[in-house]
């Protein structure tokens, strides 16, 4: 499925759009884990709005793709997509984080419309995402599953217990992004619990490893497309990102792990996302 | 208890349960060699990254591996050191609960567990980050002590108290924005000794943690509107239980309601209830908790007061039990 200029002009477009709704959704929220949010927005893109098989109209179409957001607290980020897919009204997450209100921080599969499955307690996804790619092989479906891990996530023993069966098992029929935005909440991952040559481990644990820029749809794209057609090894994307994309004053700040905004905030944060898309 | 520490109001008000406990941690560590700090990527939320930036020899972060952090701290006790450990008290009960009970308790290794962001506290997050088990859990551990402090006071006093007492202990606190509670650390905190925080003879309402300070609100409001004379109890340490007081109330006052931030299944109400059925005494009793369910999303005010756990809620279910008639059933003799 290679991308034309025309799809990447139309991606690039949704993911400034979707930026700023996770700018306008975190300030309605009073906080939300807004870095992380950003830094996957490419990659949730390209699998919403170009590779996954999915209908917003029918959420629960038995052989759609499912994708699984293990970084659950990016659900901000999360919750912007699928309201730009049409999967709920865009309106609804001024709830976000409040009383009652069916989003969380962390969206919730039995409450929120579109979910596959409810993330927030880092380190669960993988496995869920291993069951779900073996749940299409013994039912002879053709779905596929996509798995979205954050890099500070990848110190959990159970990411690399489920990368393990996922190479046992040869599951090719999975697709792993890693977030590499390389902060978690303390500071840079190489200081705090170092993952390098993180290449390598993925390597060592039987996977094909596609070391990318994150914020370039060429790039996801033709990994995405390589990925999707192997028949040995399961595929990890290492996504290359930065933490706080566009948000000139967020990058690379650990500070932004998660926050909040006020309206002079908001006013800067759209602006800076605005100079991104024009210089692309 | 000798650290010469004192929280004046206003060092509660400004600082949050959390930073409290990072004050007496590092202070503590000066004059103890073996204390070491251990956490997982939660330095900064649950400010035991204060010991570290004092000590960063005897601080480690192991990152977001929450088993592996209660295993090395296992190790570390079994080395001869005195590990307090912190992480939020979802992944701390839950994730390394294995950890926690044969790495820890079964050895009955002196491991201070500093659980944050319990019961939901941290509301908006969602039952991922909602901790509504922990107690039933810890309870359900041979040798582990568990307290729950009514507020960063308590806990400076109970992390203080957690170094002289052998074995595993398990504090759980908020997520650090309760308002406090005691004005001054010298009220008399022992662990396993419960606090009469308001004195009466009608009812009792027995607390832990932030539930306290709504429930001596309530009490007052009583006594002026209701004329009721409400017994409050913080029964800080959940394991060992403080028979002796609850067994007390039941005799003074025949009512009993527990309130605690958990499922009304497995902890303080549950806990109170096994003495009470133990000792042959009758008594109308009531838990109010979170009802056996995942909760609703909210910031911990509404849900505090959706699930009957402030002061309002607190009032009504009060007035609920001293209208009931628990005498009315003539096949029961309820003579004690
Ligand atoms: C099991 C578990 N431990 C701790 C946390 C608290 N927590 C939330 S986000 C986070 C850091 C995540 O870092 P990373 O995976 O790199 O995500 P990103 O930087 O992309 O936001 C932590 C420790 C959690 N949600 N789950």
């Amino acid at each position: 499925m290679p991308i034309t200029n025309n799809e990447i002009a139309a991606l690039e477009e949704r993911a400034s759009k979707i930026r700023k709704n996770i700018i306008d959704i975190t300030s309605w929220a009073g906080g939300a884990h807004i870095g992380g949010a950003l830094s996957m927005v490419e990659m949730i893109t390209t699998l919403y709005f170009k590779y996954a098989n999915i209908d917003p109209a029918n959420p629960d179409m038995p052989d759609r793709d499912r994708i699984v957001v293990s970084k659950g607290h990016s659900g901000v980020g999360y919750a912007a997509v699928l309201a730009e897919k049409g999967y709920f009204d865009f309106e609804l997450l001024k709830d976000f984080n409040k009383f009652k209100s069916p989003f969380g921080m962390h969206l919730d599969s039995l409450k929120v419309r579109g979910v596959d499955v409810s993330t927030g307690s880092l380190g669960h996804g993988l496995p869920m995402a291993v069951g779900l790619a073996l749940g299409a092989r013994v039912q002879k479906k053709n779905w596929k599953t996509y798995c979205i891990l954050g890099d500070g996530e990848c110190n959990e023993g159970s990411i690399w217990e489920a990368a393990m069966a996922a190479s046992h098992f040869k599951v090719t029929n999975l697709v792993t992004f890693v977030d590499r935005n390389r902060f978690m909440i303390d500071g840079k991952t190489e200081e705090i619990m170092s993952i390098e040559p993180f290449a390598d481990k993925w390597k060592a644990f039987g996977f094909e490893v596609r070391d990318i820029n994150g914020h370039n749809f060429v790039e996801l794209a033709t990994a995405l497309d390589e990925a999707l057609t192997a028949d040995e090894k399961p595929t990890v994307i290492i996504a290359n990102t930065t933490k706080g994309k566009g948000v000139d004053f967020m990058e690379n700040d650990v500070r932004w792990h998660y926050g909040g905004l006020n309206s002079d905030l908001v006013i800067k944060a759209k602006a800076s996302v605005e100079r991104m898309f024009q210089r692309n | 208890m000798s650290e010469g520490l004192t929280w004046t109001l206003y060092d509660a008000n400004t600082m949050t349960q959390a930073q409290i406990y990072g004050e007496v941690l590092c202070k503590m560590g000066q004059t103890r060699p073996d204390i070491v700090a251990l956490t997982a990527d939660m330095a900064k939320s649950t400010k035991i990254g204060r010991f570290g930036e004092k000590f960063p020899e005897r601080f480690f972060n192991v990152g977001i591996a929450e088993q592996n952090l209660f295993g090395v701290a296992a190790g570390m006790a079994k080395s001869g050191l005195t590990p307090f450990i912190s992480t939020m008290a979802v992944f701390t009960s839950m994730r390394a609960c294995e950890q926690v009970r044969t790495d820890i308790c079964y050895q009955n290794l002196d491991c201070k567990i500093i659980a944050t962001h319990g019961g939901v506290s941290f509301g908006q997050a969602g039952s991922t980050h909602h901790c509504t088990e922990d107690l039933a859990i810890m309870r359900s551990f041979a040798n582990m002590t568990i307290i729950v402090p009514a507020d960063g006071i308590e806990t400076a006093n109970a992390v203080r108290a957690a170094f002289d007492w052998p074995g595993p202990i398990y504090i759980r606190i908020g997520r650090g924005f309760e308002p406090p509670f005691y004005e001054t650390e010298d009220y008399g905190f022992t662990i396993g000794k419960a606090v009469e925080v308001n004195s009466g003879t009608d009812i009792t309402l027995i607390c832990c943690g932030a539930t306290v300070l709504q429930a001596a609100e309530a009490a007052n409001y009583l006594r002026q509107n209701d004329g009721l004379s409400v017994r409050v109890i913080n029964l800080h340490t959940i394991k060992p239980i403080d028979t002796k007081t609850i067994l007390q109330a039941v005799m003074d006052t025949r009512r009993i309601i527990t309130f605690e931030e958990h499922n009304i299944q497995g902890g303080l109400g549950s806990a109170v209830a096994d003495v009470i059925a133990a000792s042959g005494k009758g008594c109308a009793f009531e838990k109010v908790g979170i009802p056996d369910c995942y909760c609703e999303v909210g910031y911990p005010e509404d849900l505090q007061s959706y699930y009957k756990l402030d002061t309002d809620g607190i009032i009504g279910k009060v007035r609920q039990v001293m209208d009931r008639d628990f005498e009315e059933d003539d096949d029961w003799e309820d003579e004690v």
